[in-house]
């Protein structure tokens, strides 16, 4: 049994290159999940909760960084989290209940790359870049390139979300968070959705949609922001946008909802969103 | 590995696997049985805690991440400030088959040590992570809001 408690993130980094399957702990709340046997078969851990440059949020020129291990609680509290992303607040305050939001961290919703994950749309509305860490420095990997594939990321063997970069939205941005599940909290999502936008001189200059739950990673719904560039916010928009969303997804039938369902409660709601900009 | 960390008013000191749940520390290596296991998956809350005063669940905690932590579980907090909350939870009909119940005491006493009077939409949303299939939760959030009985 090897289980590590680095202090820093050099120790963890050389830790990682010495052992690329040392398996990193944060809030465990999807960790701890897999059963008794995976558990105790996880015999090569490390802990990144100690290391203090994982944590936190920051102020950055022309954004903020929030630390991996930063927790949804954590985040909820945030003065200045809650003043720029407020989509963020809204995600971070529908992840499980009050015990998971206090255990469950940033870093871990986008490694664990659930297509459920709630905040992973905000971030892909939100353009953030993730900061990855390994034993050859830092990188930056834009969170459209992050999710590779089912459950698969960028990340490489070794490496690590150190922290993830938000830039600021310009000025008379908006943004809206909207989640489907089986009931208000604690419940995993059936469809979310994450929209950035602005509207200038009447028109709706920018939009950034993103989903969850309605395809294999959550992805931008980039023909339904294109069927209403350029468009007047209004329900004739919002309309376009709703159906250009259900016709460009994916989703599947499983445990947790049906792909009808899916695409019927995608459609509402992105109309519903798009409706909110004007 | 060897982990030190305080339990209520005690130490305790556990080697054990790094990847064992509190849950299980607790109630088969230090015998506090109050805390206890509903669903094992963090969906129930029956097993939660307080790690550094913050409500966890005990489920979803290695012993890794317990060095130098301080774990306060149902039975520490009866023995605190909490008797008249307590008997409060009992008068309402809080308590029913009693499953819930240790989980509930322990979120609800984490939200009234910071909100000594919470709202019902308060207190609803604390509890969020805390199911019940007994109550209707009718009693239980007349206890946490000391309304008076109707
Ligand atoms: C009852 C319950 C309810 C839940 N509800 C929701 C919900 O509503 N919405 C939602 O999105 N999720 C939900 N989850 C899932 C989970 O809480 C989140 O995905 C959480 O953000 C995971 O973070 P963590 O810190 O607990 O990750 P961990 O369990 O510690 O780690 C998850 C994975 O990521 C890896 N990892 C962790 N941090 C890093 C890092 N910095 N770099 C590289 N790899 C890393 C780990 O090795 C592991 O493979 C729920 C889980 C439970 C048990």
């Amino acid at each position: 049994m090897i289980a590590l408690q680095p202090r820093s993130l050099d120790e963890v980094l050389q830790s990682l290159e010495d052992d690329p399957a040392l398996v990193p702990t944060a809030g465990c709340t999807d960790l701890m999940v897999r059963g008794p046997e995976a558990l105790h078969e996880m015999d090569r851990v490390i802990d990144l909760l100690g290391v203090p440059e994982l944590r936190g949020i920051q102020e950055v020129a022309g954004g903020l960084e929030i630390g991996a291990t930063t927790s949804f609680s954590e985040i909820r509290r945030s003065a200045a989290v809650r003043a720029a992303f407020p989509a963020l607040v809204a995600a971070a305050s529908l992840v499980g209940g009050w015990q998971i939001q206090n255990r469950a961290t940033l870093g871990g919703n986008m490694a664990n790359a659930s297509p459920a994950g709630d905040s992973l749309p905000v971030l892909l509305a939100l353009d953030a870049v993730v900061v990855a860490a390994g034993a050859r420095g830092l990188r930056e990997i834009p969170y459209a390139g992050f999710h590779t594939g089912y459950r698969k990321t960028a990340l490489r063997p070794g490496e690590i979300v150190a922290r993830v970069r938000l830039p600021y939205l310009p000025e008379g941005s908006v943004q809206a968070f909207r989640k489907v599940g089986t009931r208000e909290a604690q419940a995993i999502s059936k469809v979310v959705v994450a929209l950035a936008g602005r509207v200038a001189e009447g028109r709706i200059a920018e939009l950034r949609l993103a989903a969850g739950s309605v395809a294999a990673t959550p992805v931008r719904l980039r023909a339904a922001e294109e069927a209403v560039r350029g468009l007047s916010p209004g329900p004739a928009a919002a309309d376009l946008a709703g159906r250009a969303a259900a016709r460009e997804v994916t989703p599947i039938d499983d445990v947790r909802s049906t792909a009808d369902y899916r695409r019927f409660a995608l459609e509402r709601v992105v109309r519903r969103l798009v409706l909110g900009m004007a | 590995m060897k982990v030190s960390f305080s339990v209520n008013s005690g130490a305790a000191e556990v080697d054990g696997h790094a990847m064992e749940r509190l849950l299980d520390v607790l109630r088969e290596r230090l015998g506090l049985t109050g805390t206890k296991e509903g669903c094992g998956e963090g969906e129930c809350g029956a097993c939660t805690v307080l790690m550094d005063g913050e409500p966890v669940l005990s489920c979803l905690v290695p012993l890794l991440q317990c060095e130098g932590r301080r774990i306060e579980t149902v039975e520490g907090i009866a023995e605190g400030p909490a008797r008249e909350f307590l008997e409060r939870f009992v008068a309402t009909g809080g308590v029913q088959c009693g499953a819930c119940t240790p989980g509930i005491v322990v979120t609800a006493w984490a939200l009234l040590e910071r909100n000594p009077a919470p709202s019902r939409e308060e207190a609803r949303e604390a509890l969020a992570g805390n199911l019940c299939r007994c109550t209707g939760y009718e009693g239980i959030l007349r206890a946490i809001c000391a309304e008076p009985e109707s």
